[in-house]
């Protein structure tokens, strides 16, 4: 509850002291300090279960150590962003204090997401998060590929919206009670009533909208790509993996009992999402593009968990959303520094700025999933739980053979950090390097191989 | 545990080299970053020496044995052990390593301690592989002695290095996840301990309850990934352009140790834990390996380039110990150690022969070298004494190692042993011929300028020498160490 009502009110507050702030730097101190105050509002609720404001939600929202965990593995991933990125959200645009509002508000719908147990606060806090993010997609003003992204983002954005509108009405009407909570809608797991099947069907399709999931991924490149780079970096990290939260939490609760009837369609999301998004990722050019088709395919890693769904596959989705995270933003925020987004532009960036290289270079071995990086735990967590379902071993095979075409496209990067010379002896950054930004790297990267060695860190706080 | 015991053989075998080579980073220094890579290495074998006075786990079991708890939920723990082969094969890096350092000592290299530095902590992952008594903790390092390497044989290598290596690097990647979820399977089915539902340990997994038919296709999961690595054909395509276009030194480390870890794999994960599997499949295994045995020799005698030339002699070698394995003959199993410990040393010796004379020639083309012998006689003695070692002549160690494991190839099917057989002709062949071209002959316009080695690479060379000889003569320490091992294995699948 903390969460949810501080990140709103914060947000309103940054929104209305825009009209005054003029410094450009200021708004940033202010969204990195409320942050961390939200954060450790939440710690206190996840510590001790009692909410600064006691409101009585009519069990619409549920809290337990699970959501209040993943609250904080996102918002923690949005300091950081915050930290090592802040400096580029006030290059975008004029509106300085807006950015960060927005991001307040998206982050009051990942809470709202990660705690609904009613389908309308699912769908509020999906609405919450969505809007906010058109705006931000579009927030280059003067570039046609940020106003197209933005256009583009919102017809199908949407569209998918109703797609789950219209899957609800289903869910509310199929279900004995006529109730939009999660935990009522299913009765017993006999087989589906045709209305509930409809709605099941329906949120699938608009939820592997909201998460990227092949075969409805194609806004995902052009949106990613189009966007400023510091919004695709938040875009592609804590925003997909809220929408995954509540996606598995959505199917776990509601659809739970019944999950060996809509099991194979997940199957072959996975086997679309893992196929399409690292084949396509080889051909890519650009850095930018290879990172918006690679989240594709670790969307396809994540799908793991809800095709599980036991434990291991729990603490596999929040590892994962931290690992990912971590990296993703960690990738993304050397990537804004560069003069050229081409996987060329990265040719000798090892000789000019080792630290810089060294850290991607970590990154990227998290992504592939090399032991010694939090990737590779949050792999081998899903690859269990699949494995503990005891069926459809082949597609753990075929994830796996994903996972090592996937290698190809993010060992290009390293390839060009150092072992291949920049064309000339021009400066491959385009941004200035500060020591505190270096300094993040690191402290990222040390993250990354922490949680690699010693993921229980993570994992353990769920059983308090 | 001994609780007076404050660290273990093991242990200091992997933290040594790991701590040597972050320290080997900060060295800026070009002379001094080479002193110490070397005096890193000899400290790692003097521990190695050390170890193996203790190496009776009869009487030193806390010394050669140490567990932590890490993933304790998940049934994984910190365990390293070392048994008779883990003795061997650390003592194989642990020899290897300063000669490799010593060897290479005259040759240059841009950003000499980013070089020695990912050699030493390419040391310590190999060390952790042959230490493993868990089989997560067996994994991670697996797979991080990879990463150095790549490292190694990307920014230093030939021309088509980061093409050749990165083949090498998605072979092997490609194998150890379908490793992985070999393991995962396995690790499903094994029984609760205290701490956890599934547990990651040796003795778990070897006791895994699991159906004959699961057992055989996790087989070819976990028999993939070592595949690769050894390399068995026909997944060797790797290799002879990865050998060719790594740095030499690296090479060395590829090929006089990294294939070990293939060889060591499956003796260790693979005929232990599906003993039953390994019956049903071992003609096409054997079949495999003596294809390959006899292909590799052929490739060989055609082979214009040393590097090249050495890869493929290397393949047959590693075909043949495949091979041994599989019979699951006390006989074969103790050839393939012995061998094991030859074959580093042999092939190593042959890598520093052919860097020498690419240093000083310029090519590495049989076709255009003649004469050495002439121009550089200590050279042509080493070389030629190696040679013999690498055809197994009697007397020098690669016969023993050799003879052992045709022995228990002939207990299995004489068929194979009379084609395996023909490899040896083969491989008599190609190195004679090869010695003929390129060290007698009349000195042409290329060998023109050689000069005989230096006192470094002589004592090198000696030092492979008296290794070669020493358990040609005298294979009983080596019986010694690894008889325990054996045993243990084969009254396991008995």
């Amino acid at each position: 509850m903390n969460a949810i009502i501080l990140t709103a009110i914060w947000g309103v507050l940054m929104m209305l002291g825009g009209a005054f702030i003029k410094s450009k730097a200021t708004p940033k101190y202010l969204a990195i300090f409320g942050l961390a105050v939200i954060i450790a509002a939440n710690c206190m609720q996840l510590n001790s279960s009692m909410p600064f404001f006691d409101i009585d939600v009519k069990n619409m929202l549920h809290f337990n150590s699970f959501n209040l965990m993943f609250i904080n593995v996102a918002f923690g991933c949005t300091l950081l962003f915050f930290l090592l990125s802040g400096r580029d959200i006030e290059k975008v645009g004029e509106n300085v204090s807006e950015y960060f509002a927005l991001i307040f508000f998206i982050l009051c719908g990942v809470a709202l997401i990660s705690t609904f147990n009613s389908l309308l606060m699912l769908f509020i806090g999906i609405e919450i998060v969505s809007i906010p993010l058109y705006i931000l997609t579009g927030s280059d003003k003067r570039n046609l590929k940020s106003n197209e992204a933005a256009l583009k983002y919102f017809l199908m954005g949407a569209f998918s919206t109703g797609i789950m509108l219209l899957g609800i009405a289903f869910l509310y009407g199929g279900s004995a009670t006529g109730s939009f909570f999660i935990d009522n809608i299913i009765a017993g797991n006999g087989p589906m009533p045709p209305m509930i099947a409809a709605g099941l069907v329906l949120l699938l399709i608009s939820m592997s909208f909201k998460v990227s999931a092949a075969p409805f991924h194609f806004w995902t490149p052009d949106v990613y790509d189009g966007a400023p780079t510091v919004f695709t970096s938040f875009m592609a990290t804590i925003v997909k993996a809220a929408a995954f939260f509540a996606f598995v939490r959505l199917f776990e609760n509601a659809f739970g009992s019944m999950q060996f009837q809509w099991q194979k369609l997940i199957v072959i999301l996975i086997a679309a999402t893992l196929l399409t998004g690292n084949l396509t990722a080889v051909f890519q050019q650009s850095v930018k593009r290879m990172l918006a088709y690679s989240s594709i395919a670790q969307a396809g890693f994540m799908l793991f968990s809800l095709f599980a769904l036991n434990n291991l596959a729990k603490e596999g989705l929040i590892l994962y959303a931290a690992a990912y995270s971590l990296a993703s933003i960690g990738m993304f925020a050397i990537l804004i520094k560069m003069k050229d987004y081409t996987i060329d532009g990265f040719n000798g960036l090892g000789k000019q700025q080792p630290l810089l290289a060294v850290t991607a270079t970590i990154f990227l071995l998290s992504l592939t999933g090399i032991p010694l990086t939090a990737g590779f735990q949050s792999k081998f967590f899903m690859l269990m739980a699949a494995v503990q379902t005891g069926h459809h071993i082949w597609l753990v095979i075929f994830a796996v053979l994903c996972a090592a075409i996937s290698a190809y496209y993010y060992f290009r990067v390293i390839q060009a950090m150092f072992f291949k010379e920049a064309a000339s002896d021009e400066v491959v950054l385009a941004g200035d390097i500060t020591p505190a930004f270096k300094i993040l790297l690191v402290i990222t990267a040390t993250g990354i191989i922490v949680l690699g060695l010693f993921p229980h860190f993570l994992t353990n706080w769920l059983y308090f | 545990m001994n609780q007076n015991i404050w660290i273990t053989f093991p242990e200091l075998l992997i933290w040594f080299p790991l701590v040597a080579g972050l320290v080997a980073f900060i060295i800026r220094k070009e002379k001094a970053v080479k002193n110490w890579a070397i005096l890193a290495s000899l400290i790692t074998l003097s521990i190695s020496i050390v170890s193996l006075v203790y190496a009776d786990n009869t009487k030193h079991l806390h010394l050669n044995n140490v567990s932590y708890f890490w993933l304790r939920y998940l049934g994984s723990n910190f365990t390293l052990g070392l048994d008779g082969m883990g003795h061997m094969l650390t003592a194989l890096t642990a020899i290897a390593f300063p000669l490799i350092f010593i060897a290479g000592n005259k040759t240059n290299y841009k950003n000499t301690h980013v070089f020695y530095g990912l050699m030493l902590l390419t040391q310590s992952g190999l060390m952790g592989v042959f230490t493993a008594m868990d089989l997560l903790v067996f994994y991670f390092f697996w797979e991080l002695a990879v990463i150095p390497a790549y490292f190694l044989c990307s920014r230093w290598g030939g021309e088509k290095r980061i093409q050749a290596t990165f083949k090498f690097f998605v072979y092997t990647f490609t194998g150890s996840l379908l490793m992985l979820v070999g393991i995962i399977y396995l690790y499903m089915h094994t029984l609760p301990t205290a701490n956890a539902e599934h547990s990651f340990s040796m003795h778990a997994v070897y006791s895994a309850i699991l159906s004959p038919a699961e057992k055989n296709w996790i087989f070819w999961l976990f028999f993939i990934a070592f595949a690769i690595k050894m390399p068995v054909f026909p997944f060797h395509t790797w290799q002879p352009d990865t050998y060719e276009q790594a740095p030499t030194s690296t090479t060395m480390v590829l090929s006089g140790i990294m294939v070990k870890m293939g060889v060591f794999a499956v003796i260790r994960w693979i005929i232990p834990v599906f003993p039953d599997a390994v019956t049903k499949f071992d003609n096409i295994v054997i079949g495999l390996s003596v294809t390959g045995m006899i292909y590799a020799s052929l490739i060989a005698i055609k082979q214009d380039d040393l590097k090249r030339f050495v890869a493929y002699s290397s393949i047959a070698h590693i075909g043949l110990m495949c091979a041994a394995i599989f019979t699951k003959t006390e006989i074969g199993l103790q050839g393939v150690m012995i061998q094991m410990f030859s074959h580093g040393i042999n092939i190593i010796g042959m890598w520093i022969v052919v860097d020498l004379i690419e240093k000083q020639t310029g090519t590495r083309k049989i076709s255009e070298l003649g004469g050495i012998a002439h121009k550089a006689p200590a050279l042509t003695i080493f070389l030629v004494v190696i040679a013999l070692a690498n055809i197994a002549l009697p007397l020098t160690n690669a016969f023993v190692g050799e003879f052992m494991m045709f022995s228990g190839l002939f207990k299995f099917n004489i068929i194979y042993t009379a084609v395996a057989g023909l490899s040896i002709v083969l491989a008599a062949v190609y190195t004679l011929n090869m010695v003929q071209k390129v060290f007698y002959g009349e000195v042409n316009a290329v060998t023109e300028t050689l000069h005989d080695i230096s006192l470094n690479q002589k004592l090198v060379l000696a030092v492979l020498v008296v290794f070669v000889f020493l358990f040609g003569i005298y294979p009983q320490p080596l019986f010694d160490l690894t008889k325990d091992t054996v045993t243990a294995i084969i009254t396991r699948i008995k």
